[in-house]
């Protein structure tokens, strides 16, 4: 069997990592793309706590892991109910028209 | 494994958390108008947690849990004010929130349940308690920011704090998981005995990186610092507030924590990313601030100046280095508390007096309330010998034993391009003539309110002859 080295998971942990940023950055549509990229986000750092655990033999990144989705779960709760509560005073969620509050 | 002493270490957390669900339970079963009750049993199970941290003092340091729980000094010092600090903004914000309709039970669980998370953060030992801390900490924040369901702003503030706060908090993550790669530990006083010797110190050094982006966005400071303005403006006022105080404290402990007790031997290399945030937080946030208009949003880019005044001192990663960082937090935030709450003793409903055109003449139609608040100003500017000189020249005086005296020369500079928007509102309010037509001020404002905000104002003045006293209670929070 051939193991797959832990760079690979890094590399792979990385790119979802910065394609999460470039999303929240580049997005101008919708807020919802920026609750996933949030998502997409945290699921990178979970990705390299479990690659990193199982290389290094050490169980405690696992068990990070487990409250990173739990609070990422928590957090998209607070999030959804922030978009909702914004389309009923605004009727639209589009990031670009999110712009009242500026100098 | 653990075992019943180490939830006595623990009893004030326990006891919030506890309380936290009693006063959501109590509020459920009450009418609209008896939620006083509510608000009393708030401010009365925060003091009980007071007394708790004080009572439960020792003099050493204690861990439980394996180390994941700390309880030392600087964590009961940071406990004490933040409490202190919630409680203010309770009894500051009750006649706001009946004014507006907002006086609801939500408001207190949710804060206690924030003040949990703080506590919980400065008295973090591990990755994983960090990371819980600061998040308990702030998802209750969002949503008390989007408390006003009613208003535009209020939402829109709420989803800029949301997505940046946990943009955050990922950053911090990742920096965490690199660090953890490099190191084979989340235990911070681990992480502390391999930092100088891992066979991976560029993994270590990215992650710190990332570490201190997400300490930056905690504190606000440039380049870090775009939510700042826009949540102080948004948010329903006695919120700001809350953000512009306890956060502040929390970010000192976590600072310390991930930095200093996690990072320490790494000190040369994120001593410099400090100084580097402080100078640029120091420039953006002075001269911005000339430009505004709003208060609340003047009062963000000061606040942003202040954060890179506080990390000046913590730039020097030694004791009196820490300890000038926790004086500078603690003023800071009852020097905030004045300023915020003249603003929302002014205010009535469909008027906030959030515009600094609003202050003007405020001498000639409300003369105490005009005091006050140029009291909280020269304090903030650091007018000797008011409370935020003392916290200044202690923060310059560690800057410069730390070698850093470029920085504190860019510090002085802009204290006194600072000045002037400081001064600016006492000249509105003394001697501009009150606008034609001008709105109507809060005719009548609650006796408590009144009383607590000039305690608190008086406080300013008093507590200048127990500062020494203070400062040394900082001092002995690290050690000295």
């Amino acid at each position: 069997m051939i193991a797959i080295p832990l760079s690979w998971y890094i590399v792979f942990a990385t790119v979802l990592f910065c394609i999460a940023i470039a999303g929240i950055f580049i997005n101008r549509k919708n807020v919802i793309v920026l609750l996933m990229c949030i998502e997409l986000m945290l699921l990178a750092v979970n990705t390299n706590f479990v690659a990193f655990s199982r290389f290094l033999g050490n169980p405690d990144g696992q068990v990070f892991v487990f409250f990173i989705l739990t609070v990422a779960a928590a957090e998209s709760a607070i999030g959804l109910a922030i978009v909702v509560l914004m389309f009923r005073n605004r009727r639209t969620i589009n990031v670009g028209e999110i712009d009242s509050l500026r100098y | 494994m653990f075992s019943l002493n180490d939830l006595l270490v623990m009893v004030p957390e326990l006891y919030l958390t506890a309380a936290a669900c009693l006063v959501l339970l109590f509020d459920v079963f009450l009418k609209d108008d008896q939620r006083d009750a509510t608000h009393w049993l708030a401010i009365i199970v925060m003091l009980g947690a007071i007394f708790l941290v004080i009572h439960g003092q020792t003099p050493e340091t204690v861990t439980a849990f394996g180390g994941m729980f700390v309880r030392d000094h600087m964590a009961e010092i940071l406990k004490v004010t933040v409490m202190v600090a919630t409680i203010l903004m309770f009894v500051i914000a009750r006649p706001w929130l009946k004014d507006r309709q907002l006086f609801i039970g939500e408001f207190y669980s949710l804060a206690i349940f924030s003040v949990i998370g703080v506590m919980l953060l400065v008295s973090a030992g591990s990755l994983i308690t960090v990371y819980l801390g600061l998040e308990l900490f702030a998802l209750p924040a969002y949503a008390l920011v989007a408390l006003n369901r009613e208003s535009k702003l209020s939402s829109e503030a709420a989803i800029k704090f949301f997505v940046l706060g946990a943009l955050a908090s990922g950053l911090m993550l990742f920096g965490m998981s690199l660090i953890y790669g490099a190191t084979g530990t989340l235990a911070l006083d681990r992480i502390f005995a391999v930092a100088g010797t891992t066979p991976h110190p560029h993994l270590l050094q990215l992650g710190l990186v990332f570490l201190v982006v997400g300490i930056g966005f905690e504190f606000g400071v440039v380049p870090f610092h775009m939510w700042l303005p826009d949540v102080y403006e948004g948010a329903p006022t006695p919120i700001t507030m809350y953000i512009s105080t306890v956060p502040k404290l929390a970010a000192v402990g976590l600072a310390y924590r991930l930095l200093e007790g996690g990072l320490g031997p790494l000190a040369a290399d994120w001593r410099v990313m400090l100084a580097i945030m402080a100078a640029l937080s120091l420039i953006v946030g002075n001269v911005v601030a000339i430009a505004q208009k709003n208060l609340k949003r003047m009062l963000a880019y000061s606040t942003i100046s202040h954060m890179g005044f506080l990390f000046l001192a913590l730039s020097n990663p030694t004791a009196e280095g820490y300890s000038a960082a926790l004086f500078y937090a603690v003023c800071f935030a009852l020097m905030e508390t004045v300023a915020f709450g003249v603003i929302l003793a002014l205010g009535r409903k469909g008027f906030e007096c959030d515009m600094i055109d609003d202050l003007k003449g405020l001498n000639r139609r409300s003369p105490w309330f005009a005091g006050m608040m140029a009291l909280a100003m020269f304090s903030l500017a650091g007018i000797p010998p008011l409370w935020g000189f003392m916290a200044k020249v202690l923060v310059l005086k560690a800057a410069i034993d730390g070698g850093m005296l470029w920085l504190a020369i860019v510090a002085i500079i802009c204290a006194i391009i600072g000045l002037f928007y400081y001064l600016r509102i006492v000249k509105v309010m003394y001697f501009d003539a009150p606008v034609e037509g001008a709105e109507p001020l809060q005719a009548k404002p609650d006796f408590v309110l009144r009383a607590v905000l000039s305690i608190n104002a008086l406080g300013l003045i008093v507590m200048i002859g127990f500062s020494g006293t203070l400062f040394e209670w900082c001092r002995a929070a690290f050690g000295v």
